[in-house]
């Protein structure tokens, strides 16, 4: 055992962080996602004192073209995003790969297999593949770091935009990390600034130019990472095992247990994914006679190793998700991959087996356990608006007999579908709330449509949907739920805050005036904090519902997680009867049946909707917190 | 050396918090370390849990099934959820403060915390249990229960690391307001568990 005190417990996050700052970063921009969020968020904490320019930018399309500009003056640039915000990131980074850069531009893409709080599986590393963007897969906080450091490096040297992409156990994973500088010291002053020149400016002339560089530039890195210790060789066996990222951690999680294992199986880490280190990957195959691949999500390894094995004639079996004995879908663990690797040992024959340790006590055994499905906040502002909406649509479908589809977004108001609001018919992607419910208005002409989004959200990709109704007549309600944060992401503040990443006061754009220029002819904005806010929500949706035209309420309130409560509320024994309405209606986090009577719980955070539907008002303000 | 802690509760508890000042504790001792933390939905009341590595060797940040040597339950049910990551003969420290489900969807079996906790017995004698909640209200704040579970963790012996690194980490990370009552709490609770186990 070795003394490391000399080291720092650091996030994946925030190992790139220190990585980025220590290969002298001077622009980082970015759009908040999980699991990549606290990357940026590291380096707005030294980005004053290192002199670094730090923004959220308003969505990852404009983040990247934003550190593209800084890189075509000559500057080291950081853009941040998570897997989902790299398809909305991928035009311009399709026409940037051509381009090229000057200064450096890295990519952080976290991926989040399992996935944990992601609308889709889809793998970064394919994607640099599809752009032709070199992708480097750390497994550590610490490699996290080492890759950040070797991106700067590479992307300056070869004038190519690169991606760094990690995944949810590397992000969100906390380790020992050694680091070279123990604080963060002031980066250089970008010297060089922005140089007029054709090179800028891409045409279908340019295009055809760079192509050939752009994939001359694939063979250089791919016969530098066969160099690089990022990709390495381990034992000496004819079982061949390749993998990238966390999931060769599993492997050699899995394969030490067996004793001698150093002499049955050959372990290849992969690092560098993309471009392939095809030297350093022929070099290993060729002393394997059999190949397992454990990977996440898309066989992305298994396909270059084949296609390696087929280019150079090698008499080597692959075993991977191609052949069904790896899962193609969701997070892997070392049990996972015990038995996968065990179904591909007993499928060509081998005796040996890769053994579970076995618990005492397996699932099947567990008693049955209360489901926690993710809910809005006690207290959260989203709860009223839904609820109001809700009884809107109650009242129009009794009295025109019209149905009301309500499509929802991609954010906290996502749990609007929760048990027992169920308030989300449709939730595809940022954005998209607001067109899907104008797609829908022009195939269900009877039926009402209201799409929710977020204030985030709505400066990420909500303008162009309402300018896009207005203009071809959708009739749509949109409630837009202001709770002056980005709040699923951790609270980080958006054009409509007025506040910057490293907290300076801005110009707040204003969501109504927005909407008011976009065409839109009924805007009207609601207050959602009043003690009697229901009512006149209720009111706000009905009459918008019953607009003529595309019509806009914006909510305002603000998140729960970022205001301290000053009242909490009681439920009066006496005066209850029992009934449950408060929790049959609302499902507030704190409302808890005690017996056959509810009872709040101490985190109250006093919004007081409860209290106005409780029909034998039996809730009353508690008393005032201290 | 290998010791696989396993951390669960439900968000707002402080398992996070909770696992860094053992990962932090751990490095302190001389070890790798390294943690597995779910942020995001979990945090909206479901079920949180970390897992916290500590080895001579850099390993993936997830405890395989069976092989955790210390299961800190902040809550019963979470306790329960996570029972299979334990080894044989693992130790397991609960607290039998229930929180019951924000919303009970249809087809969500009813929460008995007593048969839960009954179940637990079955399985693993030995459990160290408290009603650590109710101990970190007495010295000050519920808040503290996760720190409280460190100090019983502590009392019982059943950390691979020396209390006092353990308590220097705390001293150092929890902020200088919030630090006398979660002390209260680390030595109520410590002591506490030492009577309990008779060590």
């Amino acid at each position: 055992m070795s003394l490391l005190t000399d080291k720092k417990l650091l996030m994946g996050n925030e190992a790139i962080a220190l990585g980025a700052m220590e290969a002298g970063v001077q622009v980082v921009t970015g759009y908040p996602g999980t699991p990549s969020t606290e990357a940026l968020e590291t380096i707005a904490r030294y980005a004053n004192r290192c002199g670094i320019y730090t923004e959220w930018s308003s969505n990852e399309k404009v983040a990247l073209e934003t550190a593209a500009g800084a890189a075509y003056s000559g500057a080291k640039a950081l853009v941040t995003m998570k897997q989902v915000g790299l398809n909305v990131a991928s035009d311009p980074l399709m026409s940037l790969s051509y381009i090229g850069v000057k200064g450096a531009l890295v990519l952080l893409v976290a991926d989040d297999p399992g996935p944990h709080s992601s609308q889709t599986e889809q793998d970064t590393r394919a994607f640099g593949h599809f752009a032709n963007i070199p992708v480097l897969d750390p497994a550590t906080p610490q490699e996290a770091y080492e890759l950040t450091k070797l991106a700067f490096e590479l992307s300056h040297e070869f004038e190519i935009p690169i991606i760094l992409r990690t995944t949810t156990r590397v992000s969100h994973s906390c380790g020992d990390v050694v680091v070279e500088a123990a604080e963060p010291v002031p980066v250089e002053a970008i010297e060089e600034g922005f140089v007029k020149d054709r090179r800028w400016t891409i045409f279908p002339k340019l295009t055809a130019e760079r192509h050939p560089w752009l994939e001359s530039v694939q063979e250089k890195l791919s016969e530098r990472f066969s160099e690089l210790s990022f990709n390495s060789v381990a034992g000496s066996g004819k079982i061949g095992i390749i993998a990238s990222g966390v999931s060769a951690l599993y492997v050699k999680e899995a394969i030490e247990a067996v004793r001698g294992f150093e002499e049955l199986f050959t372990l290849f880490r992969v690092g560098t994914v993309y471009p392939f280190p095809e030297k350093a990957a022929l070099s290993f195959l060729k002393g394997i006679d059999r190949l397992l691949v454990a990977e996440e999500l898309d066989p992305y390894l298994e396909e270059q190793a084949l296609q390696l094995i087929g280019k150079a004639h090698l008499p080597v079996d692959v075993y991977g998700k191609k052949n069904g004995f790896f899962p193609v879908s969701g997070e892997y663990n070392v049990d996972i991959v015990i038995d996968s690797l065990n179904r591909a040992l007993a499928a060509y024959g081998e005796s040996l087996r890769l053994s579970h340790a076995s618990p005492a006590v397996s699932r099947e055994k567990l008693p049955p356990l209360p489901i926690r499905a993710p809910a809005l906040c006690a207290g959260c502002m989203h709860r009223a608006v839904f609820y109001a909406f809700k009884q809107a649509a109650k009242q129009l479908k009794k009295e025109s007999q019209t149905d009301t589809i309500f499509s929802g977004d991609i954010g906290c108001y996502t749990l609007g579908n929760a048990y027992p609001l169920n308030m989300v018919d449709t939730c595809l992607c940022m954005g998209a709330g607001i067109s899907l419910a104008g797609g829908l208005y022009h195939t269900n002409p009877k039926t009402k449509q209201v799409a929710f989004i977020g204030d985030s959200t709505f400066f990420h990709s909500g303008i162009p949907a309402v300018i896009n109704a207005v203009y071809n007549g959708a009739n749509i309600t949109l409630a837009v739920l202001d709770n002056r944060t980005t709040a699923m992401t951790g609270h980080q503040p958006h054009p409509g805050v007025g506040i910057t990443a490293l907290g300076n006061v801005s110009k707040a754009i204003d969501i109504a005036d927005v909407v008011r220029s976009c065409g839109v002819e009924y805007v009207k904005i609601v207050n959602t904090v009043d003690p009697d806010s229901l009512e006149s929500c209720i009111k706000a949706a009905k009459e918008a519902m019953n607009f003529n035209g595309p019509s806009v309420l914006v909510f305002k309130g603000k998140c729960v997680g970022i205001t301290k409560p000053d009242k909490y509320y009681k439920i009066n024994p006496e005066a209850c009867t029992g009934c449950g309405f408060c929790i049959k209606e609302l499902g507030c986090p704190v409302i808890n049946l005690d017996g056959d009577k509810p009872v709040i719980q101490d985190n109250c955070s006093g919004c007081g909707l409860c209290a106005q539907i409780c029909p034998s008002e039996a809730i009353c303000i508690g008393g005032v917190k201290l | 050396m290998k010791y696989d802690i396993l951390i669960v509760g439900v968000g707002g508890q402080g398992v996070v918090l909770a696992s860094r000042l053992l990962a932090l504790a751990a490095m302190k001792a001389g070890f790798h370390v390294s943690t597995a933390e779910t942020i995001g939905m979990s945090q909206r009341e479901g079920s949180v849990s970390s897992h916290i590595r500590i080895g001579d060797k850099v390993s993936g940040s997830l405890i395989p099934i069976g092989q955790a040597d210390l299961l800190l339950g902040l809550e019963p049910a979470e306790t329960v959820r996570n029972l299979p990551f334990l080894k044989e003969g693992g130790k397991v420290l609960v607290n039998t403060h229930a929180i019951p489900p924000a919303s009970r969807p249809p087809g969500s079996p009813e929460y008995d915390p007593a048969a839960l906790l009954s179940f637990l017995r079955a399985y693993y004698p030995d459990i160290l249990c408290s009603d650590f909640t109710e101990l970190a209200d007495k010295v000050g704040t519920y808040r503290a229960a996760n720190v409280a579970m460190l100090g019983a963790a502590a009392g019982a012996r059943v950390l691979p690391f020396q209390e006092e690194i353990l308590k220097a980490v705390l001293d150092a990370e929890i902020p200088e307001k919030y630090r006398a009552v979660n002390d209260a709490a680390f030595e109520r609770a410590r002591k506490c568990i030492r009577s309990v186990s008779g060590t």
